[in-house]
């Protein structure tokens, strides 16, 4: 039911729009300006009542932030004035960083991670691909926007970062896998 | 794009997914639950769910112990991160295994278990030794894994070919990491391409291990939920050795031109993990991994 006065006896009108525009509210612990549905990790969010459930998927399955994020979603939701709140971790369809979306990317390269490149399809024969350039060489520094840029490692920070070196303004930098 | 959209987006996309890296397979092979297989088959698919979940979880122990003693800061973050998916991909494994086949849940699994139930290939459990020798092991099993996952994308079963459909694009960064690394030592100095080369012939014969299948394997490829081991094997041989060479290694095989094949010129090693048989660096391993939860049941840390 998305209908309801503003002073409803059971507390505000208690919708998927309204649970969607709190969960803005939920950032990635690891990069705060960026929250869980810029991420593209919500998946499903279903209304019965005043119980919810908000089905959400990791980034990579590793990612420590999860519970956090898990915590925070049920602690938001609940402060809308649900009765309860189950959060659902699936991995079908598994995350991609296509998902993120724009308004997060222009976030994310203000300070200094690079958004990630369109996702390539994963395929082992990568293991022999020595002709190429590095993988994913093209990446535009998010500070000063060259693209003579180096991988430095595949490993950054956090397991969903990498580290780049930008050869024209001499920066170390980082960027948000592609998956 | 507003937030509303993305997620009508997400929902749109349903089951298929983004990527749908078994999309074309899975058509083919008609999906498979698993309460209509066999008892012995649903044995034989918890054994071997089972056996690369406890790959992934030693293996990524062992190379959490490279963090804060990585040879350079790069390489120990790099470790420490392939430590930290590799536990991951062990909590996806586990998890299929707690909801599916009503076992504990993955973290009992993993802090409970004694050493004869555990079913990964040996060369997960021994020790880290020297970098070459971690950098070698990770190249070994990390294009194994990737096959694997790759090819269980096209599992019958869907959960399993869903959760494979991540590993394996998640395994993309370790076969960047491994290939520039060893692409790099295998011809930087003589004493890198030594280290790296000792590594190699030691490690190989293990590595080869990592393909025994488990018991009623055989009934599972029938039914197209997992790929034979023996012709993965083949595969991964040919890969790997290629990537050897190009790399100034010596792998312990031969090309064998009439086959267009390469061959294997070791017996694999210690074979028996699959079946709970193992070293003993698997007990010394276990009471380090497992001390804290067993101390402290239901801790948290």
């Amino acid at each position: 039911m998305s209908g309801g006065g503003e002073a409803g006896e059971v507390g505000p009108t208690l919708d998927r729009d309204t649970v969607l525009a709190a969960l803005e509210d939920v950032k990635d612990p690891e990069i705060p300006v960026v929250s869980v549905v810029d991420l593209g990790i919500v998946q499903s969010i279903e209304i019965e009542e005043r119980a919810v459930r908000v089905t959400i998927t990791p980034t990579f399955s590793g990612c420590p932030a999860l519970d956090v994020m898990r915590a925070e979603i049920r602690d938001r939701v609940l402060e809308l004035g649900a009765d309860s709140v189950e959060v659902v971790v699936a991995l079908d369809p598994p995350w991609s960083s296509d998902r993120i979306t724009p308004e997060a990317r222009v976030r994310m390269a203000e300070i200094g991670i690079a958004p990630p490149p369109p996702a390539s399809r994963f395929t082992a024969d990568l293991m022999l691909d020595f002709v190429g350039p590095e993988i994913e060489a093209e990446v535009q520094c998010p500070f000063c926007g060259s693209a003579h840029t180096r991988l430095e490692s595949a490993f950054g920070p956090t397991i969903c970062r990498s580290l780049h070196y930008c050869e024209a303004c001499l920066q170390p930098f980082e960027r948000f896998k592609s998956l | 794009m507003n937030a509303s959209a993305a997620i009508d987006r997400h929902e749109m996309e349903g089951a298929d997914g983004v990527h749908g890296a078994g999309d074309a397979v899975r058509d083919a092979a008609a999906a498979v639950e698993i309460d209509v297989l066999a008892t012995s088959a649903r044995d034989a698919l918890a054994r071997y769910v089972l056996a690369i979940a406890d790959d992934a979880m030693l293996i990524g122990h062992r190379d959490s112990e490279w963090t804060g003693l990585g040879p350079i800061l790069e390489e120990d973050i790099a470790f420490s991160s392939m430590a930290q998916d590799e536990i991951g991909h062990a909590l996806v494994l586990y998890g299929l295994l707690h909801e599916h086949f009503g076992a504990p849940d993955p973290d009992d699994q993993a802090f409970l278990r004694d050493a004869p139930d555990w079913r990964n290939t040996v060369l997960c459990e021994l020790p880290r030794m020297d970098y070459a020798y971690s950098l070698i092991r990770r190249a070994l099993y990390d294009l194994g894994a990737a096959m694997r996952y790759e090819a269980l994308t096209a599992s019958a079963w869907p959960a399993l070919a869903s959760a494979a459909t991540k590993l394996a694009q998640e395994k993309k960064y370790h076969l960047i990491h491994d290939r520039a690394f060893i692409g790099r030592l295998g011809r930087a100095t003589e004493e890198s391409h030594d280290r790296l080369q000792r590594a190699l012939d030691t490690t190989f014969a293990h590595a080869l291990a990592m393909w025994e299948p488990v018991e009623g394997e055989s009934e599972l490829v029938e039914a197209q939920i997992v790929p034979a081991s023996a012709a993965l094997q083949q595969r991964w041989l040919d890969r790997i050795c290629t990537f050897l060479v190009a790399s100034g290694l010596t792998p312990p095989a031969h090309h064998d031109g009439a086959a267009d094949a390469w061959v294997a010129d070791v017996a694999p090693a210690d074979v028996g993990g699959r079946k709970g048989i193992h070293s003993e660096h698997l007990v010394q391993l276990l009471d380090a991994m497992q001390g804290m939860y067993r101390s402290e049941p239901g801790v948290n840390w």
